[in-house]
């Protein structure tokens, strides 16, 4: 089980970021979680959003460039060693992280979310899925 | 092994072609000086009497013709012949500035003819077969152009002329035509519109193209060689030298055999006008030697290629020009080397990169720097640094490569190059700002 990312071009220039996060926002996008990965010239914005196909089409409209792509997301127990299992069950299967960014929500006060993208998503998703990880689906990120 | 329409002069050794270019160049220099007041003021400005030009070593000597001068001289001034032996006129669309008009006596066209004929034989055509004319016919030199040549080979050839598409693919499928000729973006468009027809091109017997009269990338070549289902020949010309011919491909398909009984290529260096060694880059000049109407001495094409005395396999020993890589006024030097935008967009083209990109020229310290930003494209982007690295290393590996020195790149935003009057302006040069 997947759920969708909406991943941003943001080119490296100052107002590029709050002119995307405003776009969103008129639009009525609620965000889940958020994470930016930068370069000297470029940088890429992540996004989990309430609703994908309407962050997608408003970006578009605008001809800003995004993706909506498959990542892992997966609840954890909020303490110490939570992370580290994931992490070690990973990499005793063979897979490496791309890139991870968690979020909490009021709602779960117990629970962390790890958002995950691996070299290998379905082998990743699959070893989790059998150590008894909650799967989170796009339904799920609907209703936090 | 190919065929040849004039075997003796196609395969003809090195010496002999010299021998040939160097006798006829002084008898046409002799007949400018003559007859063409505006090629004997300059030679007498230049201090050069037509005694001077002994052969093509001497060539060098004599001043050149740019497109300026036809136009001063505009309609007739160049003409070397009275009117009543002028038995065609054409003339230049004029695209970047006022049109020019040129003549053909009646000799010019049976040469014209033959050097067509060359390049149709050269793509496999008989007199067997029936050519397909889908260039313009009128002053434009395209469409008579390939018919002069049709004539003299003695094929059929099907003056359809351009336009109306629906009817170009149903001659093509009733009259069976074995070869078209037209614009390589018109060849791709009736691929196109033949797929859309639904018509199967591997069921028709059109097995050859020669296309020419604007720029035209490998890619392009590739896509009409498997929507028409034909192989694709390239074909040079200008209409102030001929008109279609002046150069022309064989089945190598690996540059253009210059027709050098008729005309001299030299590739000069922009800045210093002195010939450049095969493959360097420089200006494509060339010299009317048989013309007898328009004959042109040294003629600026303002158009930048190379050319190879390398032996091509087809045994043809005329030298090989490149295609055209660029114009000259659009040049660069950077670090001394010569740039061409249009080198750039090659590059891009590969890599099916967006077209919309702009050349950074910028000083550091005494270091001239050039970057190329392109815009992003959903093709290209990805959720990950690593796959976007990638593509900007190769772009700036392929760069290294074709233009002779690094230049970084760099991927900005969809639609933020700057567009003015819908076309964005290439290059930034701040290195004068400094």
């Amino acid at each position: 089980m997947f759920i969708k990312q909406l991943s941003v071009f943001v080119e490296n220039k100052q107002g590029a970021l709050s002119e995307i996060i405003s776009l969103l926002s008129n639009s009525g996008v609620n965000m889940r979680a958020v994470s930016i990965a930068d370069t000297q010239d470029f940088g890429i914005l992540r996004i989990i959003v309430n609703d994908i196909d309407l962050a997608v089409d408003t970006l578009k409209k605008h001809n800003v460039i995004v993706r909506a792509n498959n990542v892992i997301g997966v609840e954890l127990a909020d303490k110490p060693g939570s992370l580290a299992r994931v992490l070690e069950l990973l990499t005793s299967g063979g897979v490496n992280v791309e890139y991870m960014y968690a979020f909490v929500t009021p709602g779960n006060a117990d629970a962390a979310y790890l958002v995950l993208r691996a070299s290998h998503n379905e082998k990743a998703e699959k070893i989790l899925a059998d150590n008894n990880f909650k799967m989170l689906s796009e339904d799920d990120i609907k209703n936090m | 092994m190919s065929n040849y329409y004039q075997p003796d002069i196609e395969t003809a050794s090195r010496e002999e072609i010299e021998k040939l270019q160097s006798e006829r160049l002084v008898k046409a220099v002799k007949r400018v000086y003559e007859k063409v007041p505006i090629y004997r003021e300059r030679m007498d400005e230049a201090g050069v009497k037509p005694e001077d030009i002994k052969g093509i070593e001497d060539l060098y000597k004599l001043p050149f013709t740019s497109k300026q001068d036809l136009r001063d001289t505009y309609p007739y001034g160049m003409f070397a012949v009275p009117m009543e032996e002028v038995a065609r006129l054409h003339a230049s669309s004029g695209t970047t500035g006022k049109q020019i008009v040129v003549g053909y006596t009646q000799n010019d066209l049976d040469i014209w003819g033959d050097i067509v004929a060359r390049q149709l034989v050269a793509a496999g055509i008989t007199k067997k077969d029936k050519v397909h004319v889908a260039y313009g016919y009128g002053l434009f030199t395209g469409g008579l152009g390939i018919a002069e040549g049709s004539r003299r080979l003695g094929c059929t050839s099907i003056p359809v002329s351009s336009g109306n598409t629906a009817r170009q693919l149903t001659i093509m499928q009733d009259f069976l035509s074995d070869a078209i000729a037209c614009t390589p973006s018109y060849a791709m468009y009736l691929g196109e519109s033949a797929a859309k027809a639904g018509i199967d091109t591997s069921k028709l017997p059109l097995r050859a193209g020669i296309f020419g009269a604007e720029p035209w990338t490998e890619e392009m070549r590739k896509e009409i060689e498997k929507s028409l289902n034909i192989k694709a020949y390239d074909i040079y010309g200008l209409t102030e030298i001929m008109g279609p011919g002046v150069a022309y491909e064989c089945s190598e398909q690996r540059g253009m055999h210059v027709n050098e009984d008729h005309f001299i290529i030299e590739i000069l260096d922009p800045e210093t006008h002195k010939p450049v060694p095969d493959g360097e880059k420089g200006e494509i000049v060339f010299t009317c030697l048989t013309k007898e109407a328009f004959p042109l001495i040294r003629f600026r094409t303002k158009d930048i290629g190379t050319v190879t005395h390398e032996k091509c396999a087809c045994g043809r020993t005329f030298v090989r020009m490149s295609k055209p890589m660029g114009r000259i006024d659009d040049m660069l030097i950077i670090r001394g080397v010569n740039v061409f935008p249009s080198q750039i967009e090659t590059v891009l083209l590969q890599m099916n990169l967006s077209p919309n990109y702009q050349i950074i020229v910028d000083r550091k310290g005494v270091l001239d720097t050039i970057e190329v930003q392109v815009e992003m494209t959903e093709d290209t982007f990805s959720d990950t640094i690593s796959d976007i690295s990638r593509y900007e290393r190769e772009l700036a590996d392929r760069l290294k490569s074709v233009l002779g020195i690094a230049a970084k790149a760099t991927f900005v935003s969809a639609g933020s190059i700057a567009r003015s009057e819908g076309k964005a302006k290439r290059v930034i040069d701040r290195r004068n700002l400094v």
